[in-house]
């Protein structure tokens, strides 16, 4: 397997820029390994990312890749589908990228249900800028500026995503590491707007403040507080007490945005020449 | 038989004509007045042509999706006013760092801020020259008729193929919302630019390695040709080098080079009566309009005034003013703003003996005849 996945890599542009135990490379192995699974020529994919340690994966990866603007990977991303309608588009993100910044852009995405997949890594932190509280930072935990404690409430981002329109949504973790290359692989294969929030532990950033010392006790963090849906439908609430849970949300058939687009241009061209 | 179609048009309907004719089959645009007339029509007539219309969630991700499609190999095109411009820059930096072809028609009414919705103004030519951080070339079109609209429009999307770089439109309310008969150009009659593609195999292929004239040649994603782009500073095959300080000098160096070397192309500027001229009035925009009367005017009154037109802003036409430095005695530079182009005019001269004398206005109103003729007999 491991020789397979280094044929969709540039080996020749590592090292990454990683800290040692991030888990964005967990999380990136997941999608590439899907992509190897599903058989996908490189050519026939973009990967579109924005800023942030995410963003940085599709540097390494050999695709078609570009790297755009804080927060807007997916507004290109959507410019680029309209116009290459036949590749593969995906979208890496983060915590910060997607649901700060570019929170806006991914809600609108998902309910224009435009044929694009995004992963968004959830590290809970602003890892590249050194650790500041991002809007996925569960509330009370401590960051470069929350000496105390963040104060404010975090998103769910699997049910705003789901709320806004996605036509599948899913949620793996790093430790989940094979779980979160299925849903991937689902999510790459559904036509309309898919999103898979994959947990990732940021040692550098977050564990150290925040009692996990090192990339294992953030990994048997991930392993003890997540509990699959199904699991979660069989267990009592004391069970489910500070548990997140893992799994398919949203697998659902809706019009996707550019076959609407296309049928609706057709008719228009269709109509201008009836008219000549 | 000449097939030219005479209509009268608003600007604002030139402009979306015109883009259509320049090729363009993609727009991701939100609604702004005094633009929102150009999303409007190509919300009709792109999907007739098999173009992409989006509206957006803003004009930020409109601005993303324009790059967007373009990277996809469309020749794009998107527009707003102010407060939407504004929005926009960080992406037209973008664009101008990873040298993708773009046009923004930016709409221009009075600021700052919400300012004076939407009155006409002047007060957006620094923002087009320096709204996005850092130190980037920019090529900036201005009409001051609904015609010039129509083949600036053209010009900009040939601009931006060309160098590939993004190309400011930079119109405003008056000529946005101007109707005039227009004499619409044939199909070929106006030349049409299309990027350069690469010619090289892939094995071969550096997506940033720029030909003599500095811009490097593109080439679409999914024909075997895979390649990265990032707005970092980046070595020739399009990967970061941020601690590179050699590559940082010489890509930044090179983006101004590739639109220096077609300056002759790129500046427009027209001489209007000023063969004899003692007084030379500079203007651009729906001013323009105003300081032709005025040159009228004055010549009737037997003062030997003459008009250049810019319809090129950015880069600034230094040049035809140079032209006439042992010439003219005063230049007058109207404007809607508090003197944004009468700097670069004082600049260019300050070592001429011609004296350059501001008329300014920013009230919402335009500039009269009679105002620029008040300040010509007041400068003679």
């Amino acid at each position: 397997m491991a020789t397979h996945v280094s044929e969709y890599l540039r080996l020749d542009k590592m090292p990454h820029i990683w800290c040692p135990g991030c888990g964005t490379g967990i999380i990136l192995g997941a999608v590439v390994r899907a992509i190897a699974k599903l058989g996908y020529k490189r050519d026939d994919v973009v990967v579109v990312t924005g800023i942030g340690c995410s963003s940085r994966t599709n540097a390494i990866i050999d695709f078609n890749t570009f790297q755009t603007t804080h927060g807007r990977a997916l507004s290109f991303a959507t410019g680029f589908k309209m116009a290459r309608p036949e590749m593969k588009v995906i979208v890496i993100t983060g915590d910060g990228d997607g649901s700060g910044i570019g929170g806006n852009h991914l809600i609108h995405t998902a309910r224009r249900n435009i044929d694009i997949t995004t992963i968004l890594v959830n590290n809970g932190i602003y890892g590249m800028t050194g650790g500041q509280y991002s809007p996925l930072t569960p509330r009370g935990c401590i960051a470069s500026t929350a000496a105390t404690g963040t104060m404010e409430p975090c998103f769910d981002m699997c049910e705003l995503v789901k709320a806004a329109g996605a036509t599948y949504v899913a949620r793996g973790t790093a430790y989940h590491a094979t779980m979160l290359e299925q849903l991937i692989a689902k999510a790459l294969e559904h036509h309309g707007f898919s999103f898979v929030e994959g947990i990732a532990q940021c040692p550098i950033g977050f564990g150290r403040r925040n009692n996990q010392k090192t990339p294992v006790d953030m990994l048997n963090w991930q392993k003890d507080h997540a509990i699959t849906i199904a699991a979660a439908a069989k267990a009592s609430p004391e069970e489910l007490a500070g548990k997140f849970l893992i799994g398919e949300f949203v697998n659902k058939e809706a019009p996707e945005f550019s076959d609407v687009y296309w049928e609706a241009s057709r008719k228009a061209q269709q109509k201008v020449k009836e008219a000549r | 038989m000449s097939k030219r179609e005479v209509r009268l048009m608003q600007g604002n309907e030139a402009c979306a004509e015109a883009a259509l004719y320049a090729g363009v089959k993609f727009f991701a645009g939100y609604p702004i007045t005094p633009a929102t007339e150009i999303m409007e029509i190509l919300s009709r007539k792109l999907p007739q042509v098999g173009g992409v219309f989006l509206q957006m969630e803003d004009e930020i991700s409109s601005m993303a999706a324009v790059i967007g499609a373009s990277i996809g190999g469309l020749k794009s095109l998107t527009a707003t006013s102010g407060p939407g411009f504004t929005l926009k820059q960080e992406n037209i930096g973008y664009a101008a760092m990873v040298e993708i072809p773009c046009v923004i028609v930016d709409v221009q009414r009075g600021g700052p801020s919400t300012g004076l919705p939407t009155l006409p103004a002047q007060m957006d030519v620094m923002q087009a020259r320096w709204g996005t951080h850092g130190d980037h070339p920019i090529v900036v079109l201005c009409p001051s008729t609904v015609y010039e609209y129509y083949t600036l429009t053209v010009q900009a999307v040939n601009f931006a193929e060309m160098l590939r770089t993004p190309v400011i439109v930079l119109s405003d309310a008056i000529v946005g919302h101007l109707r005039e008969k227009v004499v619409l150009p044939e199909l070929g009659e106006l030349k049409i630019v299309n990027r350069k593609m690469t010619t090289v195999a892939p094995k071969d292929f550096l997506p940033y390695k720029a030909d003599e004239d500095g811009v490097p040649p593109f080439v679409n994603y999914g024909t075997g040709y895979r390649y990265h782009i990032t707005s970092n500073n980046h070595d020739e095959g399009g990967f970061p080098a941020t601690n590179n300080h050699q590559i940082a000098d010489s890509l930044l160096r090179r983006l101004h080079d590739k639109v220096e070397k077609r300056r002759s192309e790129i500046v427009i500027t027209e001489e209007i009566m000023t063969e004899d001229a003692d007084v030379i009035i500079f203007a651009y925009g729906c001013t323009a309009r105003s300081a032709y009367s005025a040159v009228e005017e004055a010549r009737k009154k037997g003062m030997k005034v003459g008009l250049i037109k810019a319809l090129t802003l950015w880069p600034f036409p230094f040049e035809v003013l140079l032209k006439y430095s042992k010439q003219a005695k005063h230049v007058i530079v109207p404007e809607m703003n508090l003197g944004q182009l009468a700097g670069e005019v004082e600049r260019t001269l300050k070592d001429c003996p011609v004296k350059v004398t501001r008329l300014n206005r920013i009230d919402g109103r335009m500039i009269t005849p009679e105002q620029i003729v008040s300040t010509i007999s007041e400068v003679i």
